[in-house]
């Protein structure tokens, strides 16, 4: 078990395969409240893979994953229901319900879990559209909104439960560079005044070095190199170096 | 022999996918809102296409009964040929196939691309049942609305039969009327219409199946509409034999 209460997320000699595809081979690292970890590493290396399981979306083959002092491998629905409600998780593509407004995709966590009113909702929804800068645009479904506008209504739909630790997967990716930095910029408002932990798979490396307390290197399935980005920026490993560079 | 073995393991994850309808529908939460909206898709906007079907059918139906019973002289048994027909067979087994084809496809066509855009994985993050939230409103809908569209089938039928009849024959309403139900029993028209429940059910299942499970991205979309329709199709004629059978054990009078 988790002694240290500070740590938000910890992995515990994890391993996951697809077939005879290693995707993650031994890889244990940890991340605490109030820290921005991102993790960087070729296409395919197990970067979305670990997202998924730290919300338990996927379980791994062996090891444990640890999220604020719960291992959720092998967790029962209830008690992972419970765990999920302090992660919050902005997909690659946003994945809003295409169904629902924009309103609708906020307020569905909200009156499903929470007991606020519909006053309160409205409330909240109408906050958190602004920060992300979406206030007027509730009443548009997803279809009607641009890529970086997705972006930031799955960014509004992840924190409107105000969950300790964010999860975004490829959160600048499509988005030219003025609107990447915008995103980074809420998440970093989000980790400076909320004290959210934050783990962020991408490609960019100017957005790491900007948010980035740690920076995870996933090669191959293996952890490459783990540090700050200075650290990272002198590993031995070349993968390692040239990611955090180029 | 490897295609049985699959065929096998098709039928039983099918299988074990229905049958976790079966036990989670009843219990709570109740997904009352998503069932409201799917009623609306699956019943509504199917409501032009069988309504329009039935009553072409129906015309059809009438001319090509009529050339035949001239022949011998028994054209006053077409209203009644028409009312069993399509009570207790044309319009169950039709409306059944109609929802397969414009329903199956839909559900198998969302749900897969619910899967392929992670949208799926988005309402387990938000501890949301995915299952009770998309699949089973989705199964209760079909459940519930196919009855009621095969009434609207079976009638609509009747209306086109009628209309065709009145232009060959001039015959008063309330005589074709007469003549339809003549021969027609309670235990005719209840048992079908009710066996399209089961119809729902396999399409439900079915359609949700293929499109709640694929893991084949953009590319599974396309493969769980056409499955969906396929399958279900299948399952339905299928069904409809098996159940026609439970029906002449049920109701010994109707076999007859």
């Amino acid at each position: 078990m988790i002694a240290n209460p500070s740590i938000a997320v910890e992995f515990k000699r994890v391993m996951k395969s697809f077939g005879a595809k290693h995707v993650l081979s031994d890889v244990s690292f940890q991340i605490d409240h109030g820290q921005a970890l991102c993790l960087l590493g070729r296409s395919g290396t197990g970067k979305s893979v670990t997202l998924k399981m730290i919300m338990a979306l996927m379980r791994p083959d062996s090891g444990e994953v640890w999220v604020d002092q719960d291992n959720v491998v092998g967790m029962g629905e209830h008690r992972l229901s419970i765990v999920r409600k302090k992660l919050g998780y902005l997909f690659q593509d946003a994945a809003l319900f295409d169904s629902l407004s924009l309103y609708e995709n906020l307020a569905l966590p909200l009156s499903r879990l929470t007991r606020k009113s519909k006053d309160e909702i409205d409330d909240i929804i109408r906050r958190v559209l602004t920060d992300v800068g979406l206030g007027t645009d509730g009443a548009k479904y997803p279809s009607a909104l641009s890529g970086g506008m997705k972006k930031r209504a799955g960014l509004a739909r992840a924190l409107v439960l105000e969950p300790k630790i964010l999860l975004a997967d490829e959160p600048s990716s499509g988005l030219d560079r003025i609107t990447a930095s915008e995103i980074d910029e809420l998440l970093l408002r989000r980790k400076t005044e909320h004290g959210t932990a934050l783990i962020i798979v991408t490609h960019d490396v100017h957005g790491a070095r900007r948010v980035a307390d740690k920076v995870a290197v996933l090669d191959k399935g293996n952890l490459v190199a783990f540090g700050s980005v200075e650290e990272v920026s002198q590993s031995d490993n070349g993968v390692a170096r040239r990611l955090i560079t180029e | 022999m490897r295609w049985v073995s699959r065929l096998f393991e098709f039928v039983g994850k099918v299988g074990l996918f229905s049958l976790r309808v079966l036990i989670d529908w009843p219990k709570p939460p109740f997904e009352f809102a998503q069932l409201s909206r799917q009623l609306a898709e699956v019943g509504n906007k199917s409501l032009v296409l069988v309504v329009v079907s039935g009553f072409a059918l129906g015309a059809v139906m009438t001319l090509h009964t009529r050339s035949t019973l001239v022949t011998f002289g028994a054209t006053a048994m077409i209203p009644a040929v028409q009312a069993v027909s399509f009570f207790v067979e044309i319009g169950p087994l039709v409306a059944g196939l109609l929802l397969a084809g414009r329903v199956g496809s839909g559900i198998g066509a969302v749900l897969a691309n619910m899967r392929a855009s992670e949208q799926i994985d988005a309402i387990e993050s938000l501890s949301i049942d995915s299952f009770k939230f998309l699949v089973v409103p989705r199964v209760l809908a079909c459940v519930v609305a196919l009855p009621f569209l095969t009434l609207f089938m079976d009638f609509a039928g009747l209306l086109g039969g009628f209309l065709s009849e009145e232009l060959s024959s001039h015959i008063a309403p309330a005589l074709y009327l007469n003549h339809a139900f003549d021969y027609l029993q309670w235990s005719n028209f209840i048992a079908p219409t009710l066996k399209t429940a089961v119809f729902g059910f396999i399409i439900g299942s079915v359609s949700s199946y293929f499109g709640y499970t694929t893991d084949k991205g953009a590319q599974g979309v396309g493969e769980a509409a056409t499955n969906s329709v396929v399958v279900s199709s299948l399952l339905i004629i299928v069904a409809d034999v098996l159940l026609i059978k439970c029906i002449f054990f049920l109701f010994p009078d109707t076999a007859i």
